[in-house]
């Protein structure tokens, strides 16, 4: 590992002006993506700056109709929590079904989504809720965040804080996960809310994405069946050692189905 | 060259190391506790688990200085006055182990399984090792073992 130095951040405001202060700096959250990326030597940043003890990026609440997760909260923290489980039961299952419990016990929400791997199992929760990501600045659409492979709408040195999600009337996450490292070959969230249905797919494309014409199909008749004959082209999906684009669109279809067979 | 200090099996660690020292280096090269070992270099294999404030985590993914001020638990820190843990016992027992170099990243984990899931099952606790890999026993013998040792340590609760 290239050497580094390390800061410790106490606050939002202070992490900020670490990141201000430092030449070539990345804030080090949980460290589950991060540190393994410079183990292989993939990143050298100067400084890295820990985010990880800021009081204000912990804890789940509920405020006017959604559920606020704080950015350092862990995948294992919303997978165990009450409020989560009893208002987003499909958030609280795909948290509990990220990696290992280990990754879970460090990962983070915020961490996460930065990150925003393409086969990262939150990015399609963050879509199909219509989530907003916070910043100490501004608030972002979940539909403006997600730009493409690795790519989101933070500036440079932007730190999220918190996420907010909108509570839908029902939802699920079906995940068909590599077998190797559980990251999503194909993971695809329904949600159900009043005004319809929207639905993420994330790790058969470069990014997450929305499937509009099974939003349509869902929002008129919330089933299985309403999903028959309904595919989505293989064009642009990924294909590699881990399965063709034709296999990956063929699994969304599936991990659709299954979403609404069980969501609640 | 940074200061940390912290809690390692109930003695303080306090060392002055490089800011890009892991957790593991510290626990095996400044503190001498190899047990915790080292199996792969891509977070995957789970050998290297311990306990950081109660919680299981691969200690080559997290930097020492992110344990600043911590209670670190290892392998060597479980068995109480050469009495081994339940669940080391458990292992010796059921055959959970062969050449042992997965096993205290196992043991480690199957403590912190055991301590969350109170009613435990087979399905749960082969899900919940989904981050240890083990080359040799083919984890028959291990999830008898963490079933065993649950059992057990739910009767010495009592
Ligand atoms: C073995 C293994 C299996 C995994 N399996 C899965 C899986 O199945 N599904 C899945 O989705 N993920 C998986 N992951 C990744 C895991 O979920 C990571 O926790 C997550 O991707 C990153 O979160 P972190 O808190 O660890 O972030 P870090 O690694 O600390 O940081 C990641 C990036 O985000 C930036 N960052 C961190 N926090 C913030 C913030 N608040 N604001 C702005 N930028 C920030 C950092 O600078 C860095 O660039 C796995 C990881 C491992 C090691
Ligand atoms: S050494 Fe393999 S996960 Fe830590
Ligand atoms: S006993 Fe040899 S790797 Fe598990």
């Amino acid at each position: 590992m290239y050497p580094f130095s390390f800061k410790r951040a106490a606050t939002v405001a202070e992490a900020a002006d670490l990141f201000k202060g430092s030449d070539d700096p990345q804030y080090l959250a949980g460290g589950q993506t991060l540190i393994p990326t410079l183990k292989q030597r993939l990143a050298a940043p100067s400084d890295l700056i820990e985010v990880s003890r800021i009081e204000s990026l912990k804890g789940i609440s509920e405020d006017g109709g959604q559920i606020v997760i704080g950015a350092g909260v862990s995948h294992a923290e919303v997978a165990a929590s009450e409020l989560v489980r009893a208002r987003i039961p499909g958030l609280a299952g795909l948290a509990g079904e990220i990696g290992d419990p280990h990754v879970r016990h460090r990962g983070t929400l915020g961490g996460s989504i930065a990150n925003n791997d393409p086969a990262a199992d939150y990015p399609a929760a963050v879509l199909a809720l219509g989530a907003e990501v916070r910043t100490a600045a501004r608030s972002i659409a979940a539909d403006d965040y997600f730009l493409g492979m690795f790519e989101t709408a933070l500036e440079e040195g932007e730190l999220i804080t918190s996420v907010a999600f909108k509570v839908p009337e029902a939802s699920a996450y079906a995940k068909f996960p590599n077998p190797a490292s559980r990251y999503a070959m194909v993971g695809v969230f329904v949600a159900k809310f009043a005004d319809g249905v929207r639905v993420a797919v994330t790790g058969a494309g470069p990014g997450v994405f929305r499937v509009p014409e099974m939003e349509a199909a869902l929002s008129a008749d919330f089933s299985e069946s309403a999903l028959h004959g309904i595919s989505v082209s293989a064009e642009g999906l990924n294909s590699d050692l881990h399965g063709s684009a034709d296999y990956r669109a063929h699994l969304v279809g599936v991990m659709a189905r299954r979403a609404v067979a069980v969501a609640r | 060259m940074t200061k940390v200090t912290l809690t390692v099996n109930g003695q303080t660690v306090e060392k002055d190391i490089a800011d890009n020292r892991l957790l593991v280096e510290l626990l095996r090269e400044d503190a001498g506790l190899t047990g915790t070992h080292v199996g792969c270099d891509t977070s995957q294999c789970g050998a290297c688990v311990v306990h950081v404030n109660g919680k299981a985590v691969k200690s080559c993914t997290m930097f020492a200085l992110e344990a600043d001020g911590a209670d670190v638990v290892t392998i060597e820190g479980l068995a109480k006055e050469g009495e081994l843990h339940p669940v080391q016992e458990a292992f010796r027992d059921h055959h959970g182990l062969q050449c042992g170099f997965c096993t205290p990243g196992m043991i480690m984990s199957s403590v912190d399984i055991i301590r969350r899931n109170p009613n435990l099952d087979e399905k749960t606790v082969r899900e919940e090792l989904e981050g240890n890999i083990c080359r040799c026993t083919g984890y028959q013998g291990i999830v008898k073992a963490v079933l065993a040792a649950a059992d057990e340590m739910k009767k010495e609760a009592v």
